[in-house]
């Protein structure tokens, strides 16, 4: 680190101290400018493409990464470059590079709650024409309501790379050993039962694993599913917030008091991730979350309770089914520079062959659920997935509206509000519930809070008479 | 440390023997200090020992209760980690620490230099703006920084994490460097100016070989907090300039074990600064005693 | 006693009258010296500066990046809605108390930390190095290690640590959010203290601690009257520094409780990003972040004329 050699003027040193500066400034400036072309270049090779990919880093999207090179094989003209962030970071990040037309991405990895919204915007491409154009791709195998649900105006503005349901994985050794049979068609009050007389805090051992952690794609999932069963609902078809009813706190209560007394320690920071250590260390006797959980805890790889679990629907109280419906989906966003490259890229990820390929070179556990009807055909998918398609695709048919919830709601989305601000709303709502999940609040006062968070929405959407 | 407590040997007779028993005394309590020390800064450095033990371990071990304390390292994690692609994240971090901290001492020397050895007016006040950018959130400015790097198509570049990085260091490199130039003795730069020698020679031949430590602690510093930054890093960036700790964090995953791969990612990713620091202790500890030093 | 350069050059400033204005030799005079310091200034006001005023321009915005069609001016709405906020006002207190909270602790383990190296023992130089190693460790780095390996409720470090003394399982970071924060900070800040505190230390004149022990002060006499108030330079620069540091920590709470349960460990930095990044509220988002400038100014102005003076006071 030295200074830089200046060349040591004759002149008068009253000139000497302005031309330092001088010459300081112009070499800044070359320094900065050459700064910015260092990380402008784009590896610039001839007709090679580079497309950016930005996805969620869940097992499934990981296995994909260290797929590609079969892509490449496919596509020598496209590079890849994948950003691969937790799913909060994730959505964070896609949803300001889109909304600002940053462009940073060719791919991005979004959900059911975002697609309809983001096409009506006209921030993602409409893919249907080039699903059509491709040969074999086939979007009538899609499982309808997820096809339904990635839809705007009949065409598909994203794609499925998984989809999933929810339902109740339990522990059938641990159940026969105590003596105890999982009803058919569980309801909470059954499950709020078997999960105290299970539960074992002596031996850091769970009677129900559940999500408590805030944010709007965690605590709020499950919990939502709840209170749709429970007849709750967060706005009426009026436009009235409805986070403060009976109905919402009995299901909020239930769901509070069940982790208090035989939930996991740590509820109220312990999400997807952390269930799936539990779950899968065998420190848990049943867990109500995402179908797509079985591609974790059935590996034994990484489980230690892999094939001695059992899968029961949803646990209802006044409606037939409770299971949510999401998928993680490819879309384009309408700032894309590669588009055909990035279809190319989505097109191989999302295809029947992709989950050959995964099967076969990773292992039949661990292909993407709940996408494909064809997938479930597929002989040597049947064979391992035999304790758990059924029960997923169960769940996956009958995750609407009109079987999971009591009232009729004015938006759209099980486990979520399809309204742009609920991200937020969510997100603040679920900050109140792990508050009371700690104990450091009481369910009405959270749910007073919640309200209060909701009430200007509802306003903003009975003025704008939608 | 109950030794500590021990009474003193028994009743002295002569005086020598008292002398004898002081001294004794003395060096007793001597070690026990030094044991206590030592006990104090094995605690404090455990959490850097787990993180290392954690990386050696196999996934199914690091996140067990009770903790493995005895097993057969591997170095299976770090293998996964340097074949995930964390040598383009540890380029890219190279690049913005590297080019950001020479920038900011070819910013900070002249203005220390000006402020210092040529007070210009009102010197406090612009010590004081420096050092008050210093203070504000960054988070007040990442939307706007992020809407006018998308609109200059500068998102996702390193260069714009350079500058940035630059900002950044700037106010504290300045303040650093003043305190060095203070440190100088007049009768240098007379005796210098004395002979003829012109400003620039006498900067570049007389004082910046007295500031060179100093100049090295600055550097020092700049590059930890430029190595370690995370903010603009995590929102600025995507595939193309993505920076070491940004690699860290996805490392992390929502489902599944992760924890020994991360621990073996966060080794690789400290241990550029933590050797050299470890090798700059003496520096170190200049730097950041900047300005209370005269 | 003019025996640096800045001293001598004071004095001779004080010596000789200014020159009149309008004299072309105080002109050129004064753009030689004010000239180096261009470059670094001009530098900064384009970085830190402009963005914010276009910071100011949102605030006064009704932008919500999810809802294209909304962005209007709104006046000093957004203004208005941030102080009825309770979160927000939290977040503040938790600013406070996690900064003090660092500050205070980091300081009082780092003039422990310096005592004890401050003096010949065996292995010096491996204590010293042991203990400045948290402070190198990438702060994303420290902030996983702290909220996974070691205060994780069901395999935590730290748990199994107190259950050798028979304390029952603690699930930190739910229970005690701000405190797990304060050890993955503390630890962090602590050796950045203790360097500067040894910097002092080291600098002190040892004739005047043998006259103190030759008077026959005790230790902690010799210590409280002599040592310390030498070293009160150096502590208020690591106060001042270690503030400057921590009021904007970002990345452990972010890592480690994302602000949680509920908002109960947001500080100011985190909520604003999360208004940000997960409300996309950037109308709000900037009103908070003008409101936190200006608090910071307001503070950050008595701090630092209180500490120049300290500095720039010659005994």
């Amino acid at each position: 680190m030295k200074f830089p050699p200046f060349r040591a003027p004759t002149a008068h040193p009253d000139r000497a101290g302005s031309r330092t500066g001088l010459r300081t400034t112009k070499l800044l400036a070359v320094a900065a400018a050459a700064a910015l072309a260092l990380g402008g270049c784009a590896p610039a090779g001839g007709d090679q493409e580079t497309i950016v990919v930005a996805i969620v880093a869940n097992p499934q999207m990981r296995d994909a990464v260290s797929l590609q090179d079969d892509f490449k094989s496919k596509h020598p003209g496209v590079d890849v470059k994948f950003v691969t962030l937790p799913e909060n970071e994730a959505r964070a990040k896609i949803t300001a590079s889109v909304a600002t037309g940053g462009g940073e991405f060719d791919v991005v990895m979004i959900s059911n709650y975002e697609t309809e919204m983001w096409a009506a915007n006209g921030w993602i491409d409409n893919l249907q024409p080039l699903a059509d154009a491709t040969e074999g791709y086939d979007t009538g195998d899609f499982i309808p309501t997820i096809k339904d649900a990635l839809s705007y105006e009949g065409d598909m503005y994203s794609v499925p790379f998984y989809g999933e349901s929810s339902f109740l994985v339990y522990r059938e050794d641990l159940f026969k050993e105590a003596g105890i049979t999982m009803p058919k068609n569980p309801t909470w009050d059954e499950i709020g039962e078997i999960a105290r007389e299970l539960n074992d805090p002596a031996k850091d051992f769970a009677g129900i694993c559940l999500r408590g952690l805030a944010g709007w794609g965690e605590v709020m999932a499950p919990l939502d599913t709840v209170i749709n069963t429970y007849g709750g609902q967060w706005f009426d078809t009026d436009w009235n917030a409805k986070l403060n009813t009976p109905e919402v706190k009995a299901a909020v209560t239930d769901y509070v008091d069940l982790l208090h007394d035989a939930g996991q320690p740590g509820a109220a920071t312990s999400g997807y991730g952390d269930c799936i250590t539990r779950y899968s260390q065998g420190k848990a006797a049943m867990w109500y979350d995402a179908t797509a959980m079985v591609s974790s805890i059935e590996d034994p790889a990484s489980s230690l309770v892999a094939g001695k679990s059992q899968y029961a629907p949803a646990p209802v109280k006044e409606t037939e089914a409770a299971g949510w419906l999401y998928s993680w989906s490819l879309a384009i966003p309408s700032t894309s520079e590669h588009k055909d490259a990035a279809w190319d890229f989505v097109s191989w990820m999302t295809n029947k062959d992709y989950i050959k390929l995964v099967g076969n070179q990773i292992g039949w556990e661990r292909v993407p659920p709940g996408s494909r009807q064809s997938t479930y055909e597929i002989p040597e998918y049947a064979a391992v997935a035999k304790a758990y398609a059924k029960p997923t695709l169960d769940a996956m048919y009958s995750a609407k509206q009109s079987t999971s919830m009591v009232n009729p709601v004015p938006y759209p989305g099980l486990q979520f509000v399809g309204i742009p601000e609920f991200q937020d709303l969510g997100t603040r709502v679920s900050q109140q519930i792990s508050a009371a999940i700690a104990g450091q609040k009481s369910v009405d006062e959270a749910l007073k809070q919640a309200q209060q968070y909701a009430e200007p929405i509802a306003k903003s959407y009975q003025e704008g008479g939608k | 440390m109950t030794t500590t407590t021990t009474p003193a040997p028994v009743t002295p007779t002569t005086k020598s023997d008292e002398r004898k028993s002081r001294e004794a005394r003395r060096r007793f309590t001597g070690s026990s200090i030094t044991t206590v020390t030592w006990l104090l800064a094995f605690i404090f450095f455990s959490p850097v020992i787990w993180l290392v033990m954690t990386a050696f371990k196999p996934e199914s071990l690091a996140a067990s209760n009770p903790p493995v304390f005895f097993f057969v390292p591997t170095f299976e994690q770090f293998g996964a980690v340097l074949a995930g692609g964390a040598g383009g994240y540890f380029l890219n971090s190279l690049i913005a620490t590297g080019v950001s901290t020479v920038l900011v001492i070819l910013l900070a020397v002249p203005a220390a230099y000006a402020v210092s050895i040529r007070p210009v007016k009102k010197t406090q006040d612009v010590l004081f703006f420096f050092i008050s950018t210093k203070m504000l959130p960054v988070v007040a400015v990442i939307m706007p920084i992020y809407v006018i790097a998308g609109q200059l198509k500068v998102l996702d570049n390193i260069g714009t994490l350079i500058i940035l990085y630059t900002a950044m260091n700037l106010p504290i490199a300045v303040w650093m460097m003043r305190s060095f130039f203070q440190e100088i003795p007049a009768e240098v730069l007379e005796a210098a100016s004395m002979d003829g020698a012109g400003l620039i020679k006498t900067l570049r031949t007389i004082l910046m070989p007295m500031v060179t430590p100093g100049l090295a602690a600055t550097a020092l510093i700049c590059v930890i907090f430029a190595w370690n930054e995370f903010f603009f890093a995590l929102n600025l960036t995507a595939a193309n300039a993505a920076t070491v700790p940004v690699f860290l964090v996805s490392q992390m995953t929502s489902e599944g074990l992760f924890l020994a791969k991360l621990s073996a990612a966060s080794v690789l990713a400290s241990l550029p600064v933590v050797i050299a620091g470890w090798v700059a202790q003496k520096q170190l500890v200049r730097g950041l005693s900047m300005g209370a030093v005269k | 006693m003019a025996n640096t350069l800045v001293d001598r050059h004071n004095l001779k400033q004080h010596a000789r009258k200014e020159p009149k204005d309008g004299d072309g030799r105080s002109k050129a005079e004064g753009w030689r010296r004010r000239g180096p310091l261009l470059p670094a200034l001009i530098f900064t006001i384009i970085v830190t500066q402009l963005p914010f005023l276009v910071t100011i321009w949102y605030s006064l915005r009704n932008w919500n990046l999810l809802r294209p069609d909304g962005n209007q001016f709104t006046g000093l709405q957004n203004y208005v809605d941030i102080f009825m906020d309770s979160t927000f006002r939290s977040s503040a207190v938790n600013s406070i108390v996690i900064t003090l909270g660092c500050v205070f602790l980091a300081m009082v383990l780092g003039i422990i930390f310096a005592l004890m190296l401050d003096r010949k023992f065996r292995g010096q130089g491996v204590v010293r190095t042991m203990l400045i190693t948290p402070f190198l460790i990438m702060p994303v780095a420290g902030a996983t290690l702290w909220s996974i390996s070691m205060l994780n409720p069901s395999f935590g470090l730290v748990n199994w640590v107190i259950s050798l003394v028979g304390i029952p399982p603690v699930d930190w970071t739910a229970s005690y959010p701000i405190v797990s924060i304060l050890m993955a900070l503390v630890w962090q800040w602590t050796p950045f203290t203790m360097l500067l505190v040894l910097a002092g230390l080291q600098s002190q004149p040892k004739d005047v601690l043998e006259a103190a022990q030759i008077d026959g002060a005790g230790w902690t006499k010799t210590f409280l009257w002599v040592t310390l108030p030498q070293l009160r330079r150096y502590i208020e620069l690591g106060v001042l520094l270690g503030t400057i540091y921590v009021v904007n920590t970002f990345d452990q709470i972010y890592l480690m409780t994302a602000g949680g349960p509920g908002t109960a460990s947001a500080n100011l930095p985190f909520y604003i990003y999360q208004r940000a990044f997960l409300g996309f509220d950037i109308g709000q988002a900037a009103a908070m972040g003008v409101v936190v400038v200006i608090a910071t100014i307001i503070i950050a102005s008595f701090a630092l004329r209180l500490i120049f003076r300290s500095f720039d006071a010659k005994d």
